[in-house]
């Protein structure tokens, strides 16, 4: 849904690494993950606990909690508030957070 | 920090919680800035201290015009902590936020909130759909990330950041497939009345008729005056259909970004069950405030767009009338030399002001928006339908409240922020009531999400009688 710029060489920031469900994905470091999820083509970033019906951001600025993700074992993450790390595990989540799934 | 006073907690570093912090530091107050997010500017001047050169060029002086501000906090003795989620605040002012998972507690004699706006919600038909966004989220993506949507582009609704964001877009390469206005003609009549004001500030008219210019040169297909807006798609946003001018038209795009406008955002300033006042013209919840930013509850101001939608450089202004406010309160200044020092900064502020009656008549929302049709899911976290409010208006409910026991309309993680105010406009319209008479959510703590951990390290906090550095348990 979303690319990164190409910026001048000099302008780019440092490249990491990502897993999301199993898969290394790119980011650049100082992103937050919603942006380096969307860069990467996901598009359905969970499914509702209400009827399963897929969603992806829209407010990109923390009032909307559509971007909810797993991040390193905790559930329910706002995904725009957090900035991506090396090495950060990500899973996206189907229905409501379940108890003790932290892995 | 914990065993240390403060006069001051500022809460947020855009334009008006900077302005605030730093005259309050030039009366010598003891001030503290709490701001969630891990660099100062705010929405309107998100990561304009970290943002790269080619991005702030495209962004523009408006943009840049924030890292001056930014660079003032950054070299004065004011404490700032990064990364700082303000979760509660109690009507004694103790102000309790989490940083990295770890809550604390400050009680100041004054607060400023300046937490800002948020986009209006836009509902319609597909709304839900990913590859929907607000036209502010792609602006934040460029802003914060210099990253843009990959597809075709159509942007849909009313107001100034709705064609700025079109044209910004455009400069960075985007397809832009589409900018459909939703403002009815009547608008313009309604207008034109506030058009001598307005043309005092003919700096500001003139960029937006740059940017009617900009889009029009790169012949960008422009619709006006659009109703039935729908989003197509399954598990994603295909296209969005309209009417304009009576004919129906269906526009293919891989984003779809909606903007109606920017309002407050109450969560906080309905914590503390201050008064508020609905504006009719911006069709929104505004916190009553006085002269200083302060509301109903003494010792509690806001400054800047949460307040009322007044723009960034009005937000400048206000952050500096309620330091000052606060700064009187304290004794710190006395009654004189606060209205001296305040004189030249309304005169500022009152020129600020001057475009706003316009750009709120301009660009009203449709009366459709605030009435969606049955189908429409209003409150998307629990995903309840515009039909579903009015079948409950029509078994008796008098208010978003108990539209909330009924069908949990409200309860989920968002807290209302995304339905607030269509489930008060849908009420007013069944019941025939004023926002007033129909009311709002009560809203409670905590505002964002905390950990059964995160609240036990309160009892730390309390129970150490020394000061330990954050972070540490």
């Amino acid at each position: 849904m979303f690319r990164a710029m190409l910026l001048p060489a000099d302008q780019q920031r440092r490249l990491i690494e990502l897993v999301v469900d199993g898969q290394h994905v790119p980011a650049r470091e100082g992103e937050t993950l919603a942006i380096a999820l969307l860069n990467a083509g996901v598009v359905h970033f969970r499914h509702t606990p209400v009827s399963g019906q897929p969603r992806a951001p829209l407010c990109l600025m923390g009032v909307c909690f559509d971007c909810l993700v797993e991040v390193d074992g905790k559930q329910n993450v706002q995904s725009c508030m957090v900035q991506v790390c090396e090495g950060m595990q990500v899973r996206l989540p189907n229905g409501a957070r379940s108890v003790g799934a932290a892995v | 920090m914990n065993s240390q006073t403060y006069d001051l907690v500022v809460i947020g570093t855009g334009p008006a919680g900077i302005s605030a912090a730093l005259e309050a530091a030039t009366h010598n107050l003891k001030v503290l800035v709490l701001d969630e997010q891990p660099r100062p500017g705010g929405q309107i001047y998100r990561n304009v201290t970290a943002a790269s050169a080619f991005v702030a060029d495209l962004l523009g002086p408006d943009y840049r015009h924030g890292k001056g501000l930014t660079e003032r906090l950054g070299h004065s003795n004011v404490e700032v902590r990064f990364g700082a989620t303000v979760w509660d605040v109690a009507r004694d002012l103790t102000v309790t936020a989490q940083i990295e998972g770890q809550s604390f507690q400050v009680r100041p004699q004054q607060l400023i909130a300046a937490t800002g706006a948020m986009e209006r919600a836009t509902p319609i038909p597909g709304w839900t759909l990913p590859g929907v966004l607000n036209a502010g989220a792609a602006q934040i993506a460029l802003k914060s990330s210099g990253a843009i949507p990959s597809g075709r582009v159509v942007l849909a609704g009313g107001g100034p950041l709705l064609l700025l964001v079109a044209c910004q877009l455009l400069d960075a390469g985007v397809s832009v497939v589409g900018v459909v206005e939703t403002s009815p003609s009547s608008n313009r009549w309604r207008a034109l009345r506030y058009l001598p004001a307005a043309l005092a500030s003919s700096a500001y008219l003139a960029k937006g008729a740059r940017m009617l210019w900009r889009l029009r040169q790169a012949e960008v297909p422009m619709f006006s005056a659009a109703t039935s807006l729908r989003v197509e798609g399954g598990e994603r946003a295909r296209a969005l259909s309209f009417k304009s001018n009576g004919i129906e038209h269906c526009v293919d795009a891989d984003v779809v970004l909606l903007h109606h406008g920017v309002v407050p955002n109450t969560q906080m300033s309905r914590l503390l069950r201050v008064e508020h006042d609905w504006d009719d013209e911006q069709m929104a919840w505004k916190p009553h405030v006085d002269a200083w930013g302060e509301t109903s509850l003494p010792g509690f101001r806001i400054a800047g767009d949460g307040a009322g939608i007044a723009g960034a450089l009005a937000a400048e202004s206000l952050g500096v009338l309620s330091a000052l406010g606060a700064a009187r309160s304290l004794g710190r200044l006395s009654a004189a030399d606060g209205e001296r020092r305040a004189e030249s900064v309304r005169r500022s502020l009152a020129k600020q002001l001057r475009i706003r009656p316009f750009l709120d008549s301009l660009y009203r929302p449709p009366r459709w928006l605030s009435n969606p049709p049955n189908e429409t899911v209003v409150c998307r976290c629990e995903e309840v339908t515009a039909g579903r409010i009015r079948e409950m208006a029509g078994l008796g409910c008098q208010g978003p409240n108990q539209t909330k026991f009924f069908s949990r309309c409200g309860m989920g993680p968002c807290q209302g922020r995304m339905c607030g105010l269509t489930v008060t406009q849908i009420l007013c319209t069944e019941l025939g009531r004023s926002p007033r008479q129909v009311g709002a959510y009560h809203i409670r703590s905590p505002l964002k999400p905390v950990t059964l951990g995160s609240i036990a390290a309160l009892s730390k906090d309390a129970t150490n009688t020394t000061t330990k550095p954050l972070g540490t348990t």
